[in-house]
């Protein structure tokens, strides 16, 4: 141990920045003990105290800088450099201009009173206080957090509804505004068509499927899934129908939710009757043909028909349409590669309404049809249990995702299950989604190829063809562009749906056998 | 804005959670307002509920009027020096048998470390115990009555002892008429306010009964105009000081105003010698004047119904307790906090006591730590740069209802210190007001060791909140 002791001559340094230095100087590497400081009787009283004893610190002034240094022999070199360096302050440069944040929306409102909309992602448990608080200053909200209580968003959607204002959600994924989409949505074309949604992926669904058929959208707003609850009775439905008709930039308007309450579905419907535009209506599910009113149509055959029947409402000339029909050929090409006994569909999905479409086109065929969403309790799998007959899980269901991110950000539960579901000889198709756009995760499809080749070689290995069924959900605008992703699919051997409905159809058509 | 003003108006989004929303709305080219967003209340749905309560726009126009009555008294208030005396025969409610003491109430038992050192070092001062050891019993015999500081009217730095031969200062709110008391500065380090009590300490306290006090009674004896505090703070930040842990310029001011009537008392010259060199031994001879300054305005904001601005930070190295203009004399605490900062050498953090004194009067006032910006030569109390300091001082803006035009900082363009720290803001926002302070050795009998920054605990506001919307009504 060696003790460097050193006095700088009317060397001024603040206490407070010589305790803080000390403070520095004891973490040098190879330092046990550092003291600095002024030559006051005090400070000299505190070196005393700890032992140090010395005739050059008994002489010097309180104008003095006093330095001791223990460190074992080999650092002490090191040590006093390194002491030294804290003690010639640089001065620090600027950092860049910090990006403006606020504590609070009254104080982002109070500095940003253009702001006009609010995205709420925070803990459901705080997010309805804040909504209250945008809504009370007059600007409408997005709420995409969900366990917001019913109570709550019952109240805020009156409130929004006094102040001419709108609720999305709470548990709202996706709206796009303006031509900008929040939270999960895709680059569609700006146009015509005005979307109200209380399904999530159902509208995205419907946004890219206007977009692909030419048509544009003019403003997507989404609900939340409860807002056609009995609670709720359809608040922000019945609001965005009536802003959207307000609307000079929107000539149609599309609705899509799973099936309401009846008396909810009858106060919809009449509103959207009152609307002095055509409006195309689909209950996902839901056997009702007839709204009732003469401007709306219920469209039952799914998303494609729906996007179908709006862009030509919207004027655009329906035979220059690329429908992509259901593909007869491929059904009985791939029919032919499975064995007899590859009776059933594995449906893995991100989107709810996705899984959705495809389960009611299963349905629409076989009664054996298992889901974690499946309104019979008879034919309902938990997201533990092991998948039996047809099964259709829609992944992003709380079921799954409690305490883990959304399958559109993290696929992992799903790519297990996917390796999974191939170990079933039973099984002759594994159907799966691919969502892109903005809030998704930035390469869906290449992150899921190797368990997709995975699931592939298992069913070879025993002999069996299995069918992998993909649909990319998404735009050519989008990042990564749908192009790509389907290219990369092809290259894995996955069968391309060119729509969820199409999805929904081809799956079970596959597996379809002789009398079916 | 309605929904439609929406559709044809540019988006100008506010994100309030996830980043990476934001993200795709920049990609999208749309500039969201960014939010650095905590819950509020510190997440207690209870606390939530009781926040909502007070937003319910009817009372909250009611308190925010009360608030500003609160803050027109806080910005009103002149306090004056007006002279000094021993606590026995100015303190309200003093006995012989009564010690003070800094913070929420405490009974002797729970007391920390410094605190004990410095009650125990006060009986012994007062004669009532032969030594430390004796003291020790006698403090928890129960015959001693212990009292918090603020009960009194009074405030006490770190252990705040403060007994009856102590002398005081006496200072006068002369617009609204109270009066405050704090006892004298026994500068820096072994101590006993910071809970030294050997013989050095007694030694010294026997100096100041003696000498110091009366010196100082008989100079503003002399000068019956009293000394505008107010007006000499306002200095003060000017020259450097935040009036809390950086008191060079307010003690040569005030030194400089009393200066002329010790010359012209009747004392000794040696006796008038020791006052200056014992003033000039440290620079902390003002910091329990701007104390008692900021109590004596503090105290005319107390018990304005409805009022959500805290009237009272103070701490006793157990608890720390604020007191809230509409709740009046109710204490609402929560354990008292590390204090992070540069110590002297040969001390670690292991060494430190927890946050100590009624010294946060200063920031319940506006300075101290508030003031932080005013003070560029204190800033490795921060973190070390100004910019650091400048933002404290920013920052403490979103909890306060006001500014002091009287008292303001010239590196923020001379802007009044933040005033009237309002309770439902600190919850609303998660952030808790900044403390400047010294800190004590944890062992009694040993001293200040260092000084750094700390803040309140959340559960006193929490529960301040609470009682706040028990008490107001619609």
């Amino acid at each position: 141990m060696t003790r460097h002791i050193e006095i700088r001559k009317n060397t001024y340094l603040d206490s407070v920045s010589l305790m803080s230095m000390s403070t520095r100087a004891n973490a040098v590497e190879g330092v046990t003990q550092a003291l600095l400081g002024m030559a006051t009787p005090m400070n000299k009283e505190v070196l005393a105290n700890v032992g140090v004893q010395d005739a050059a610190v008994d002489e010097a002034k309180p104008s003095d800088l006093m330095i001791v240094i223990d460190a074992s022999e080999d650092t002490i070199g090191a040590a006093i450099a390194a002491v030294d360096d804290i003690l010639t302050r640089k001065d620090k440069k600027a950092g860049e201009a910090d990006e403006v944040r606020y504590r609070t929306l009254d104080g982002a409102f109070a500095e940003v009173p253009d702001a006009n909309l609010v995205l709420i992602s925070v803990n459901g448990a705080f997010a309805a206080r804040e909504a209250r608080k945008a809504l009370n200053a007059g600007k409408s909200v997005m709420i995409f957090s969900d366990n917001v209580s019913v109570e709550d968003e019952l109240s805020l959607k009156n409130l929004a509804h006094e102040k001419g204002l709108i609720v999305m959600g709470p548990d709202c994924g996706t709206a796009i505004i303006g031509g900008t989409g929040l939270a999960f949505a895709n680059a569609v074309r700006r146009g015509s068509i005005g979307v109200v949604g209380a399904s999530g992926t159902g509208s995205q669904e419907v946004s890219v499927r206007v977009h692909d058929f030419g048509g544009g959208i003019s403003q997507l707003i989404g609900t939340g899934g409860r807002d056609l609850s009995t609670d709720i009775g359809g608040i922000s439905m019945i609001d965005g129908i009536t802003a959207l008709d307000a609307d000079p930039e929107t000539k149609v308007i599309v609705l899509i939710s799973k099936p309401p309450a009846e008396e909810v579905a009858e106060k919809v419907l009449a509103v959207a009757g009152a609307a002095s535009k055509p409006v195309f209506v689909t209950f996902l599910g839901s056997d009702r043909t007839e709204s009732g009113y003469e401007n709306v149509t219920m469209v039952t055959e799914g998303t494609k028909p729906l996007a179908i029947a709006a862009v030509v409402a919207s004027g655009i000339d329906e035979s220059t349409l690329d429908k992509h029909p259901l593909n007869i050929p491929l059904i009985e090409e791939v029919r032919a590669k499975l064995a007899p006994e590859q009776k059933y569909v594995r449906g893995l999905f991100c989107g709810g309404t996705l899984c959705d479409e495809s389960m009611f086109a299963a349905l629409g065929k076989y009664d054996n049809v298992y889901s974690n969403i499946q309104k019979d309790p008879a034919y309902r799998i938990g997201a533990t249990d092991a998948s039996r007959e047809h099964t259709f899980l829609d992944m992003g269901d709380d079921d799954f995702t409690n305490g883990r991110p959304h399958p559109m950000i993290d696929p992992s539960l799903r790519l297990q299950r996917i390796v999974a579901e191939a170990d079933d000889p039973e099984v002759g198709v594994i159907a799966m989604d691919f969502v892109l756009g903005f809030g998704s995760h930035e390469d869906p499809v290449g992150v899921t190829i190797p368990a997709i080749t995975e699931a592939k070689e298992k069913a070879a290995a025993r002999g069996q063809h299995l069918e992998i069924l993909g649909y990319v959900l998404g735009t050519d605008l989008d990042t990564p562009a749908i192009a790509d992703q389907v290219a990369k699919l092809e290259a894995a051997g996955v069968t391309i749906a060119s729509s969820s409905t199409n999805l929904g159809l081809l799956a079970r058509e596959f597996v379809a056998k002789g009398d079916n | 804005m309605s929904v439609n003003d929406l559709f044809s108006t540019a988006l100008k989004p506010v994100n309030l959670g996830l980043d990476m929303f934001a993200e795709d709305l920049k990609a999208q080219g749309v500039e969201p307002v960014l939010m650095d967003w905590t819950p509020p209340g510190g997440g207690d749905p209870e606390v939530i509920a009781a926040l909502s309560r007070l937003e319910d726009p009817a009372v909250a126009e009611k308190i925010d009027a009360a608030n500003q009555v609160a803050l027109e008294r806080i910005l009103g208030s002149q306090p004056f020096l007006e002279g000094f005396g021993q606590a026995i025969d100015t303190v309200p409610g003093m006995t012989r048998k009564t010690i003070l003491h800094a913070g929420p109430p405490i009974e002797f038992t729970r007391m920390s470390g410094p605190m004990k050192g410095a009650v125990t070092g006060a009986l012994v001062f007062e004669g009532l115990a032969e030594d430390v050891d004796e003291a020790f019993e006698l403090a928890a015999s129960g015959e001693i009555t212990f009292s918090p500081c603020h009960e009194h009217q009074s405030v006490g730095s770190m252990a705040g002892a403060t007994s009856a031969s102590m002398w005081v200062h006496r200072v006068t709110n002369r617009t609204y008429g109270n009066t405050a008391y704090t006892n004298l500065s026994e500068q820096l380090s072994k101590i006993l306010r910071f809970g030294a009590n050997d013989q050095s300490v007694i030694d010294r306290l026997n100096w100041m009964r003696d000498v110091f006090g009366p010196v100082l009674a008989g100079a503003m004896e002399l000068n019956t105009d009293g000394i505008d505090l107010r007006l000499m703070l306002s200095q003060a930040l000017h020259m450097g000081d935040e009036a809390h842990n950086r008191n060079v310029a307010g003690t040569t001011l005030l030194i400089q105003a009393l200066a002329p009537y010790i010359l012209e008392s009747d004392f000794t010259t040696k006796e008038k010698r020791e006052v200056f060199d014992f003033v000039a031994s440290s620079d902390y001879f003002s910091g329990p004047t701007w104390m008692v300054a900021a109590k004596a305005s503090m105290d005319a904001a107390n018990g304005i119904e409805n009022s959500t601005v805290v009237t009272t930070m103070a701490r006793n190295g157990v608890d720390f307790g604020i007191r809230v203009s509409g709740t009046g004399g109710q204490w609402f605490t929560g354990p008292a906090q590390e204090v992070v900062g540069p110590m002297f050498a040969g001390y670690t953090p292991a060494d430190s006591g927890l946050d100590m004194g009624d010294s946060a009067i200063t920031e319940t006032f506006g300075i101290g730590g508030f003031a932080m910006a005013a003070a560029p030569a204190i800033v490795a109390l921060v973190g070390g740069t100004v910019d650091e300091a400048m933002g404290y001082s920013r920052t403490m803006n979103a909890i306060t209802t006001g500014n002091n035009p009287n008292v303001t900082i010239p590196a923020l363009d001379f802007m009044g210190v933040p005033s009237g720290i309002d309770v439902r803001k600190v919850m609303e926002t998660g952030i808790l007001p900044l403390i400047n302070t010294a800190i004590a050795h944890k062992d009694p009998g040993i001293g200040m060791i260092g000084a750094g920054i700390t803040h309140p605990p959340v559960e006193a506001f929490q529960k301040a909140l609470r009682a706040l919307a028990d008490t107001v009504k619609p």
